[in-house]
């Protein structure tokens, strides 16, 4: 058995509020691929930035070479040997290659000054065992992505690392280069260091990685060699579901089908394309549907209603309300037309922090309940009084500032903000994710009520319950492109998870099933 | 793709390195960006002064060559560390202030020996430099309102030194200081060449040492500079303090050259050094920027005032019209260049 | 027990900044009138009074655009050159009546801000930047059209300049009418909301599909419209038109007004009344040391300490 590398004991760690971690264990050996699986939320980000210096563990021990560690930086823990490759290219693009290569520690002459000769022809040496071959005195934003990846991957080995930790490092990435990568990710297996790898493709899993550790809400599930799963348990077990048994009765608050639902399509976006984000998906949505795009993160599902809400740049494809063709990446003509869109980032790109609840629920309807620019504060009161009973938001006043809230008010407040806008297309991206359990009761029954109002509705989820039984229509995007679509009885874990996994196509499983 | 089921580490890796071409480079179109950024105040300031020299006699004499010279020298030193400050990321609006206190205390100050009269303005701006850097970069304030109230609060100090700018202090006739800013080697003054060689120096250290490295690095992408190991706080302090410094010395050559600290000079310097800078191809958002197109920059400002000189008729408030307009029109060209060549 | 000894003083401190930021410049003006009335001769009298009034007022009408550009994480450099380039559009133009006169003032202001508007709102230059170009040259462009002072002999601006009502200046109830029409808009306006929005989130402002280039534009304009008021009122004050000193360091005046009254760089939020109280201060403290025989420079000095200390005050709170 090669040599233990990491040994990491009990570790925990809490936030206000959430339980990020709680006791977990990972073992790394020299020359170890090891993956780490987990959906949003189940502890991935914290375990790295825990071993990475980002955040102090709560309890646990993290025994490095034989030593218990500490890191009270990324740098420090850097030096000590643990290198992070991150899912953005974490160097500096308007640098040289080689200048990039090798700051902090360039080769210098006697004089002090940099030796440029040298430096280059190290750095070009280097590169070459990489498989890049670039003039290393172009700067390094010239490089595409895989070629950057690989020069924070050199950079990193360079630094004498003994484990290399890698944050989706495919997420950019074109096939021919991650081919690439897989070599070089090979090459340091062989040379005794050992790699931890997160990705959410499971392809590249089963192309590089030996062992696996599967996290879920914070804690270790599964933990061996990878070989001894097959995709569909790996799945299973990411996603905390039984295979053999699939609920016919659920935890949610959605109430069933909605068959309302036979009217012409009230949103109609047909083979969006963007660039390196989606190829040619196409949605459609009747009133009264509820439509689930299912996937796995990155495979397109948020941008996807972002292309909708013309809050994405599109490369060709088309959308329509009501059969009004849409003026393609205007996101205010989107809202006129009745779309609106919960953003996932309810943080950075829904509220607006420093302004109250009553500011932010009147913000888009706003014009609507003035007259020459001169808010009605009556009617404001109005509306805004009439949706913090309707949605239960809890703040000591509407006075109070959002960002004070709760995260499940927050996204009340901005459910506030669109239904006030009367909208004939409501697309929710992870509308419950984060936000306690009270709320997202609230908020799945609410979905169900405007669904039966007669609203369009497109919902993204990573908790496969809440997409299967709050969608009449589960739409499965892999990579950017539809890959399956389930309705009516088909819409089971079971067929979910298979489609999710890609390893059948979908038809094949809808006859077993 | 095929599962390759690489269950054990003992799997035998490929055979020699991985053949991989980088075709991702720049096309054509954006070489021509890059130089047009880097090199297009140098084509501009080419032939700014060709059609000068045909349209006026007066204009490539020896003697108008030289004098623009030497008053060009002093906005080239505030502007070689402005340089640096804005390639960090950041803006010092303090030079003016400081060259014109730098001016008098050497002044001032040559009335104790020429070592006081060097000294002390470095001691001073550097000072206020390293204050400035220490609000920016400990105390997280912004760059631009920092050295807002620097600028006041040197400009204060220079009026309290001067009786509100009553008194003149004199350079000794015949002293060191004196010959150092009035006097002239190989035909040009030795102001040309005190500055020629900090731009020499500059663009060693920017280019060729690690603290150069850590300026670009700090100003190309923050994080990933900590990240990276880059001192980012003490880079910072060390850029105000560099650009205190040569604005003191600025400020103390121009009083040798002037024979006396004027107590009215360096107002709106700061904008000139800024805008200078920025016509040489530094980008105003830091990361990237060349000690040579800030000296570019300077010297068709310079030439573009004279040019206004030279046709007479013109007030030179036409200079300032120019100017800004020159500054806009770079500006918007280079957020347009830059967008294409996505460094921002 | 150790961490509820070592986190109290963190508190208080938190504590003490928070109220100094908001009520410390009110405090400040409290303080320095009590401090006057006590120890300065003749500062009750109706003429300090006048005098005070009349130097203030300029910077309170400037401050007040400034403000609203703060509030979209904005600044706006080039407040200064506007006032000087108003004043020899003045002196240009009065020669057709004082109406036309100050309706290609108008016409000139609107250009400027248009132009800083267009550059940061739909090119993307950095607000410094942008206004910077036009703080060079719309001053140069104010010189070129009127290359020295030039006296001006119109009774009716004279009297807009010199008259008052029950002892108070024209001048300070301009500033005062255009302080409450400007904070009626932040307050109760459509288009103050989504000023306050855009500047606390751009990318919010955005996806809830809110006018934000149109937005910004109007604010540099309004700002360019304000600082030629000061410009024309400062003008018709001095009853000559000096576009080579006039609103020299204007920004400056400014940006301190509306920092020292409580609207944060980092925009989202405007404070008009504490703008106003800021210009107030700055204003009190200059007189203060002018009166007790210090030296201008001792105002700068001072001037650019309180500067820090307000910023310093307001570092980390509001937006991070």
């Amino acid at each position: 058995m090669p040599e233990e590398v990491l040994a990491v004991r009990g570790l925990g760690k809490t936030f206000p509020g959430v339980r990020a971690l709680d006791g977990v264990d990972l073992t790394l050996h020299a020359g170890e691929v090891h993956a780490l699986i987990g959906e949003n939320g189940a502890g991935k980000s914290t375990l790295i930035k825990l071993l990475t210096g980002v955040y102090r563990p709560d309890e646990g021990t993290i025994v490095f070479e034989g030593r218990e560690v500490s890191f009270a930086t990324p740098l420090e823990a850097q030096k000590a040997g643990i290198s992070t490759i991150y899912q953005e290219v974490n160097l500096i693009p308007l640098l040289s290659v080689a200048r990039n290569l090798f700051l902090g520690r360039e080769p210098r002459n006697r004089f002090g000054v940099l030796d440029m000769a040298r430096m280059n022809r190290e750095a070009e040496e280097t590169l070459a065992t990489y498989g890049v071959r670039v003039d290393v005195r172009r700067p390094l934003r010239t490089l595409g992505v895989g070629a950057q990846q690989m020069v924070a991957l050199a950079r990193a080995v360079a630094t004498d690392a003994r484990i290399v930790i890698m944050d989706e490092p495919t997420s950019s990435l074109e096939p021919r280069e991650v081919e690439t990568l897989f070599s070089v990710i090979r090459r340091l297996r062989d040379a005794g260091i050992a790699v931890v790898y997160v990705s959410h493709r499971l392809d590249e899993l089963y192309a590089v990685c030996s062992t696996v550790t599967v996290l879920r809400d914070g804690r270790r599930v599964h933990h061996g060699t990878l070989a001894e799963l097959d995709r569909l348990q790996l799945v299973s077990t990411m996603l905390g579901r039984d295979l053999g048994e699939v609920r016919t009765e659920g935890l949610t608050k959605f109430t069933g089908d909605h068959s309302a639902a036979t009217d012409e399509p009230v949103l109609e976006a047909k083979e969006l394309t963007a660039k390196h984000q989606l190829h040619g998906v196409s949605v459609s949505i009747r009133p009264g549907e509820v439509v689930g795009l299912g996937g796995l993160l990155g495979s397109g599902r948020t941008e996807t209603a972002k292309a909708i809400a013309g809050a994405l740049p599109l490369g060709s494809g088309s959308v329509t309300v009501a059969g009004v063709p849409l003026r393609a990446g205007s996101t205010p003509a989107a809202i006129r037309a009745g779309i609106s869109l919960l953003p996932e980032d309810r943080k950075s790109e829904g509220i607006v922090p420093g302004l109250s609840v009553r500011e932010n629920i009147a913000l888009a309807v706003l014009p609507r309940l003035s007259r020459f620019g001169l808010v009605s504060e009556v009617k404001v009161d109005s509306i805004v009084d009439t949706f913090i009973k309707r949605l239960r938001i809890k703040a000591s006043s509407p006075q109070q500032k959002v960002g004070e809230l709760s995260g499940g008010n927050q996204q009340k407040v901005l459910l506030a903000r669109w239904l006030a806008m009367n909208p004939k297309v409501l697309l929710l991206d992870e509308p419950t994710r984060g936000i306690d359990v009270g709320a997202k009761a609230e908020v799945q029954k609410l979905v169900d009520e405007l669904a039966a109002d007669g609203l369009g509705v497109l919902l993204i989820s990573s908790d496969l319950e809440e997409l299967i039984e709050g969608s009449d229509r589960v739409v499965v995007l892999k990579d950017g492109a539809v890959v399956g679509e389930l309705s009516g009885d088909d819409v089971t874990e079971d067929n979910l998870m298979r489609a999710i996994a890609g390893s059948d196509n979908l038809q094949g499983v809808a006859a077993d099933g | 793709m095929t599962t390759t089921h690489t269950d054990a580490p003992m799997t035998p890796a490929p055979t020699g390195p991985v053949e991989k071409t980088e075709q991702a480079g720049p096309g054509r179109a954006d070489r021509i960006s890059a130089l047009l950024q880097q090199h297009g105040a140098l084509a501009v300031l080419v032939i700014v002064s060709l059609v000068a020299s045909f349209s006026f006699d007066t204009f490539a004499t020896g003697d108008n060559i030289t004098n623009m010279a030497t008053s060009s020298a002093f906005l080239a030193i505030v502007a070689l560390g402005m340089t640096f400050v804005i390639i960090t990321g950041g803006i010092d609006l303090s030079v003016g202030s400081l060259f014109a206190l730098g001016g008098v205390l050497a002044a001032w100050g040559s009335r104790h020996g020429t070592l006081v009269a060097l000294l002390l303005p470095l001691a001073v701006c550097g000072l206020i430099g390293v204050v400035n850097g220490l609000l920016v970069a400990r105390s997280r304030l912004a760059p631009f309102i920092v050295t807002l109230a620097a600028m006041l609060g040197a400009r204060g100090l220079m009026l309290a030194l001067t009786d509100e700018g009553a008194e003149t202090y004199l350079v000794a006739k015949g002293s060191f200081l004196a010959e150092l800013g009035q006097g002239t080697t190989l035909g040009l003054g030795n102001p040309v060449w005190i500055t020629l060689g900090l731009f020499v120096a500059g663009a060693v250290v920017l280019r060729r040492t690690r603290f150069g490295q850590h300026v670009y690095a700090v100003g190309g992408n923050e994080d990933a500079a900590a990240l990276m190991g880059a001192p980012v706080a003490r880079t910072k302090i060390l850029v105000y303090t560099l650009s205190g410094l040569l604005a003191g010395l600025a400020g103390a050559l121009n009083a040798a050259w002037l024979a006396s600290g004027v107590t009215i000079l360096g107002n709106g310097m700061e904008l000139e050094a800024i805008s200078a800078v920025v016509i040489g191809g530094t980008l105003l958002t830091g990361g990237l920027g060349y000690v040579s197109g800030s000296l570019v920059g300077v010297l068709l400002l310079k030439v573009i005032q004279n040019v206004i000189n030279q046709i007479g008729s013109l007030d030179s408030s036409y200079q300032q019209v120019v100017s800004g307009a020159f500054l806009a029109v770079v500006v918007i060209a280079q957020t347009w260049l830059g967008r294409r060549r996505q460094l921002m | 027990m150790a961490e509820l000894a070592l986190r109290t003083p963190t508190l208080d401190k938190d504590r003490v900044l928070q109220w100094l930021q908001k009520y410390g410049v009110y405090a400040g003006v409290a303080v320095l009138l009590v401090v006057n009335i006590a120890i300065t001769p003749h500062f009750l009298s109706a003429e300090n009074f006048r005098t005070q009034a009349v130097q203030v007022a300029p910077v309170i009408i400037v401050a007040l655009g400034m403000a609203l550009v703060i509030g979209t994480e904005g600044v706006d450099l080039s407040v200064g050159a506007v006032m000087a380039l108003s004043a020899s559009v003045v002196a240009l133009y009065l020669g057709y009546g004082l109406l036309p006169a100050l309706l290609v003032v108008a016409l000139f202001a609107a250009g400027v801000g248009l132009a800083n508007g267009a550059l940061v709102a739909f090119i993307g230059v950095q607000p410094i930047v942008a206004t910077l170009a036009l703080m060079v040259g719309g001053r140069g462009l104010a010189l070129v059209l009127l290359p020295q002072l030039e006296d001006l002999r119109n009774p009716t601006l004279a009297s807009l300049g010199s008259g008052d009502v029950l002892g108070f200046p024209y001048l300070i109830l301009v500033a005062a009418v255009l302080a409450l029409i400007v904070a009626f808009v932040v307050r109760r306006t459509t288009f103050g909301r989504q000023l306050l929005a855009i500047g606390d989130s751009r990318p919010a402002a955005q996806l809830a599909g809110l006018p934000v280039r149109r937005v910004l534009i109007i604010v540099y304009v309004v700002s360019a419209l304000l600082a030629a008021v000061a410009g024309v009122l400062a003008t018709a004050r001095l009853q000559a038109s000096d576009p080579t000193s006039l609103g020299n360091l204007m920004e400056l005046s400014a940006i301190t007004a509306v920092v020292v009254g409580g609207t944060p760089l980092t925009g989202g939020r405007v404070n008009i009344a504490g703008t106003v109280a800021g210009a107030v201060l700055i204003q009190l403290l200059t007189a203060t040391l002018i009166k007790h025989d210090l030296p201008p420079s001792w105002t700068q000095i001072a001037q650019a300490v309180v500067i820090v200390a307000a910023v310093y005050a307001a570092r980390g709170r509001g937006k991070r």
